[in-house]
C-alpha cells in the first residue's frame, strides 16, 4: 500500500490546463487546412492530381477544399507551388453541418457555429454518449478514447461514454459504415431514446475517408443516420474532438 | 513422396513471378505441411486470380532457422484437399481461399466464412446453400454443445466500451467457458481488393489505415514491398528513423495494454497511469512527423521526416523521462498480490497449441517460442541493431504481460542507443517504377507480431494482387483457445491479454 501511495506522488498531477489553456500542439502539427482564395493560374491542377481522396476541386480561379475528406497528408501542400494551400496548426475544426467544411470560394469554415441549442439545452451539463465503430481503422477510436484518460478528465465536463445505447442521450460514430455494420448501427440509434445526438468522428465517419467509393461501406454516418456534429481529421486530434464535443454544447466561449 | 523445393527469397527482396514453382495440388499440400512439421510457420497461404478463370493458390513457409521465406503454388479445381486437418495453422487460410475465391477445401473441419464478404470469384463454394452462404457475421450457425445445463452467452458486435464490433459466442457451463467462436467482419471494408491495380497515391493510405494502431507497422511492410519492387535501398539514417517509428509504436501499445490489463483486475492506479504514458509515447511519435500515430511518416524510399540535432535530443530525454514513469507504474503489477492472482495461471495456451496455430507476438512469445520477425527475418535497421527476442513460458496472461514489460525495456534501449548513433546522409530516395511480372514478400515484427505482405505484378508492373496478413490473423484463434475451461468473466481479461486488431483482421 506504502508502494501505491509513494508513486501516486512520484508521478505527480498530470490533468491538462484545457480549456483555460491552450493544448501544446507539435510544431509538425497538421491542422485545419487554409485555402489563400482567388490566386491559382490556369490550368494548374497540381493539388488536384495529388490528393488521395478528391478532396479538392477547381473553382473559378481558386480551390475549394472538402475538409470532410481531407486526411491531412499535406500533399497538396507540397504540390502547391503558389502557396494557396496550406495546413495550419488549427486544431479546432468542428462543423455543424457538412458545407460547413468546404474551404474556398469565398466562405470561412462556420466551426463558430458549432453550438447545437437544444443540445446545450438538455445536455450542456451532462451528456452520455455511445460510441459506435463502424468499419474504420480503429486510430478515431482510440483517440476517442484516450479522453477518459486523466490528461483530457472528460468527466470533468459532464461527459461519459456509457456502455449501452438505451444509457445514452447520443452516438458518437467513427468509421465509414462498413455494409456489414449498417444494420447494428441502426439498431443501436433506434435504442437511444429521444431527443438524441449524432456526433461523426474522422474523415471515415464524415466522407468515407480512404475508404470513400469501395462498395463495400457507405459513405459515411450521414449515408445513414442524421449528424449533428462532423469532426474531421484522420484521426482527429483528441482535442479536436473534445472542442467539437464542447463547442456543441455551448461549453465553450465562441 | 518428393518434395519439390519451392522459391527461396530473403524478407523483402523480389524475384520473377515465373519462378514460383507451380505444383500439383498433392505436391503443393505434401510440401507445406512437411515443410510446416518441420519447423517453418505458415506466413500467408491465398488464392489469386489464374489463367483460364482458375484460382492459384499460393503459401509462404516461412523458415526460421534458416531466414528464408519458402514459396509454393498449385492451381486447383473448384475443390481440394484441405490442409487444415494436417496443418491446423492453416485453418483459417483455408476459410478466407473458400470465402474470397469460392474454392472448397474438402474436409475442412469448420468451413465458414471470416469475413462475410462477397466472393471475387464465382464457383462451386460460395453462393449456395449452407453456412458459407451466410451474409452477415453473427446471423450463422454456431458451434453449439447440447445439454440440459449448457446456456449459450452472446455478445456483440456493440460492446460495452469504446472498441471495435465483433460477435463473441459462448457456450458454457455454469460460470466455465466449454467453447468460444468468434465472428468477424463488421468491419471488412474491401482494402485488399481495392489494392489491385496499385500503386497509386491512395495506396499508401489504405496501408496506413488497415490497422490504425500499427500504421507504422503496415506503411513499414508496404514500403519494403515497392523498394524491393523497384530495386531502390533505403540511405541507412531512413532505416534507422524506421527502426525507431516501429519502436515507438511499440512502446505506445504494449505500455496502453498494460494499464488495460489493470484496468481489467480493478488496479487503478496502473490503469491511469499507463492510459497517460501511452498517449506520452504517441506524443514523441509526433514530435517526429507531426502525428500520433506516424501517419505520413513512413514512405516507400525511406521515411518523409528527418530528425534534426535538437529534435534528437528532446526525444531521448522525453523517452527516458516516461520511461522511468513507465517503470513505476508497471512495477506495481509484479508487487500486488492480489493483481498477480488475477494474471498468473489465467488464460493459458500451451505451447504446443501455440506451434501448432501458428501464434505470432508477444502471444507466441510468452508461449515460449523464440518468434521474432527482427530477429529470425530481419530487414531494413534489424539486421544493424539487434533486439534480443522476449519470451516467458506460462502461455498466461501474466506472461503475455510479462512479455510486454520486456519488451518496453529492450525497444527503448534500441532507440536510445540509435538516438546515439544515427548514420548521416539522406533519409528518403524516390523508389521509381515497379517491376513487372515480380513477387515478394515483406515481414514486419509489428507490436502485436509478424506483419506480412506479399504482392505479385502484372506485365505493367502494377498489383495483380496484393495479400495481407496483419499479426491478429493468426491469433485470434489463440484467443478462443485461451477462453476453454476458463471462467466467462475472465474473457475481458484475456481478450485485454491479446488485444487483437478487428479491422486488421477484416480488412
Amino acid at each position: 500500500m506504502l508502494r501505491v501511495l509513494l508513486e501516486r506522488l512520484r508521478q505527480g498531477h498530470r490533468t491538462a490546463g484545457y480549456p483555460a489553456q491552450e493544448p501544446a500542439l507539435p510544431d509538425r502539427y497538421r491542422g485545419r487546412p487554409e485555402i489563400r482564395a482567388g490566386a491559382c493560374p490556369e490550368p494548374c491542377r497540381a493539388c488536384l492530381q495529388v490528393c488521395p481522396t478528391g478532396a479538392l476541386s477547381r473553382e473559378g480561379s481558386g480551390v475549394r477544399l472538402d475538409v470532410a475528406r481531407c486526411l491531412f497528408c499535406g500533399a497538396c501542400e507540397a504540390a502547391c507551388s503558389g502557396g494557396v494551400v496550406r495546413l495550419t496548426r488549427e486544431y479546432r475544426m468542428a462543423a455543424r453541418s457538412r458545407e460547413g467544411l468546404v474551404l474556398g470560394g469565398g466562405d470561412a469554415q462556420r466551426t463558430a457555429q458549432a453550438v447545437h441549442e437544444q443540445a446545450r439545452r438538455l445536455f450542456g451539463r451532462s451528456l452520455k454518449l455511445r460510441e459506435v465503430s463502424a468499419g474504420g481503422c480503429n486510430a478515431c477510436e482510440a483517440d476517442v478514447n484516450v479522453l477518459n484518460t486523466l490528461v483530457f478528465d472528460l468527466g470533468r465536463f459532464g461527459v461519459q461514454f456509457v456502455a449501452s445505447p438505451r444509457h445514452a442521450d447520443g452516438l458518437l460514430i467513427t468509421g465509414p459504415v462498413s455494409a456489414n455494420m449498417e444494420l447494428a448501427l441502426r439498431k443501436s440509434y433506434e435504442a437511444v431514446p429521444a431527443p438524441k445526438i449524432v456526433i461523426a468522428v474522422g474523415a471515415c465517419a464524415l466522407s468515407g475517408g480512404p475508404f470513400a467509393g469501395h462498395p463495400e461501406v457507405r459513405g459515411g454516418a450521414d449515408s445513414v443516420l442524421p449528424v449533428d456534429l462532423y469532426i474531421p481529421g484522420c484521426p482527429p486530434h483528441p482535442y479536436t474532438i473534445l472542442d467539437g464535443i464542447l463547442r456543441l454544447l455551448g461549453r465553450l466561449p465562441s | 513422396m518428393t518434395v519439390r523445393n519451392g522459391l527461396t527469397l530473403h524478407n523483402g527482396e523480389a524475384a520473377p513471378l515465373g519462378d514460383v514453382p507451380v505444383l500439383s495440388v498433392p505436391e503443393f499440400r505434401d510440401g507445406v505441411v512437411l515443410r510446416v512439421r518441420s519447423g517453418a510457420h505458415l506466413a500467408a497461404l491465398f488464392g489469386s486470380r489464374s489463367d483460364g478463370g482458375r484460382v492459384r493458390l499460393t503459401a509462404v513457409c516461412a523458415r526460421e532457422r534458416d531466414g528464408i521465406l519458402e514459396i509454393l503454388s498449385a492451381d486447383p479445381d473448384d475443390a481440394y484437399p484441405a490442409l487444415t486437418p494436417d496443418c491446423p495453422s492453416a485453418h483459417w487460410f483455408e476459410r478466407e481461399i473458400a470465402e474470397q475465391w469460392s474454392v472448397v477445401p474438402e474436409g475442412h473441419p469448420w468451413l465458414k466464412p471470416i469475413r462475410f464478404q462477397p466472393a471475387y470469384r464465382a464457383g462451386a463454394g460460395g453462393g449456395g446453400p449452407g453456412p458459407m452462404s451466410a451474409s452477415l457475421p453473427g446471423v450463422t450457425d454456431f458451434y453449439r454443445i447440447e445439454g440440459e445445463e449448457i446456456h449459450e452467452v452472446a455478445v456483440g458486435p456493440v460492446h460495452a466500451g469504446i472498441i471495435e464490433p465483433g460477435h463473441f459466442r459462448f457456450q458454457c457451463h455454469g460460470e466455465n467457458v466449454f467453447h468460444l467462436e468468434i465472428a468477424l467482419g463488421y468491419q471488412h471494408r474491401g482494402v485488399e481488393r481495392a489494392l489491385v491495380g496499385g500503386p497509386s497515391i491512395r495506396t499508401v493510405h489504405l496501408m496506413e489505415t488497415l490497422a490504425g494502431d500499427t500504421s507504422i507497422g503496415h506503411a513499414t511492410a508496404y514500403g519494403q514491398i515497392v523498394e524491393a519492387l523497384s530495386g531502390c535501398r533505403v540511405p541507412a539514417r531512413g532505416q534507422a528513423l524506421r527502426g525507431i517509428a516501429l519502436e515507438l509504436e511499440r512502446l505506445a501499445n504494449h505500455t496502453g495494454d498494460l494499464g488495460a490489463l489493470a484496468g481489467d483486475v480493478g488496479f487503478l492506479p496502473t490503469a491511469s497511469y499507463c492510459g497517460r504514458l501511452r498517449g506520452d509515447f504517441l506524443n514523441l511519435t509526433a514530435l517526429m512527423c507531426g502525428s500520433r500515430f506516424g501517419r505520413g511518416w513512413i514512405r516507400p524510399g525511406g521515411v518523409s521526416w528527418d530528425a534534426d540535432a535538437e529534435r534528437a535530443r528532446e526525444l531521448g530525454e522525453r523517452l527516458a523521462r516516461v520511461l522511468r514513469d513507465v517503470s513505476g507504474a508497471v512495477d506495481l503489477l509484479w508487487r500486488t498480490p492480489s493483481v498477480m492472482a488475477r494474471f498468473e495461471e489465467t488464460g493459458r495456451v500451451r505451447r504446443e497449441v501455440a506451434e501448432d496455430l501458428g501464434l505470432v507476438g508477444p502471444a507466441a512469445r510468452a508461449c515460449g517460442l523464440t518468434r521474432d520477425v527482427r530477429h529470425d527475418f530481419p530487414a531494413g535497421i534489424y539486421p544493424m541493431a539487434h533486439v534480443p527476442v522476449s519470451t516467458w513460458h506460462s502461455g498466461d496472461v501474466f506472461a503475455r504481460a510479462y512479455v510486454r514489460w520486456m519488451e518496453i525495456q529492450r525497444s527503448a534501449e534500441f532507440i536510445l542507443d540509435l538516438m546515439r548513433s544515427l548514420p548521416e546522409g539522406p533519409v528518403r530516395v524516390d523508389p521509381g517504377p515497379t517491376a513487372p511480372d515480380r513477387i515478394v514478400a515483406s515481414l514486419v515484427e509489428g507490436w502485436r507480431g509478424q506483419i506480412c505482405h506479399v504482392a505479385m505484378t502484372d506485365a505493367r508492373g502494377r498489383f495483380r494482387a496484393y495479400k495481407v496478413v496483419d499479426p491478429s490473423f493468426y491469433n485470434w484463434m489463440g484467443l478462443a483457445m485461451a477462453l476453454r475451461d476458463q471462467p466467462i468473466s475472465d474473457f475481458p481479461l484475456c481478450n485485454k491479454s491479446f488485444n487483437l486488431s478487428y479491422c486488421g483482421h477484416d480488412l
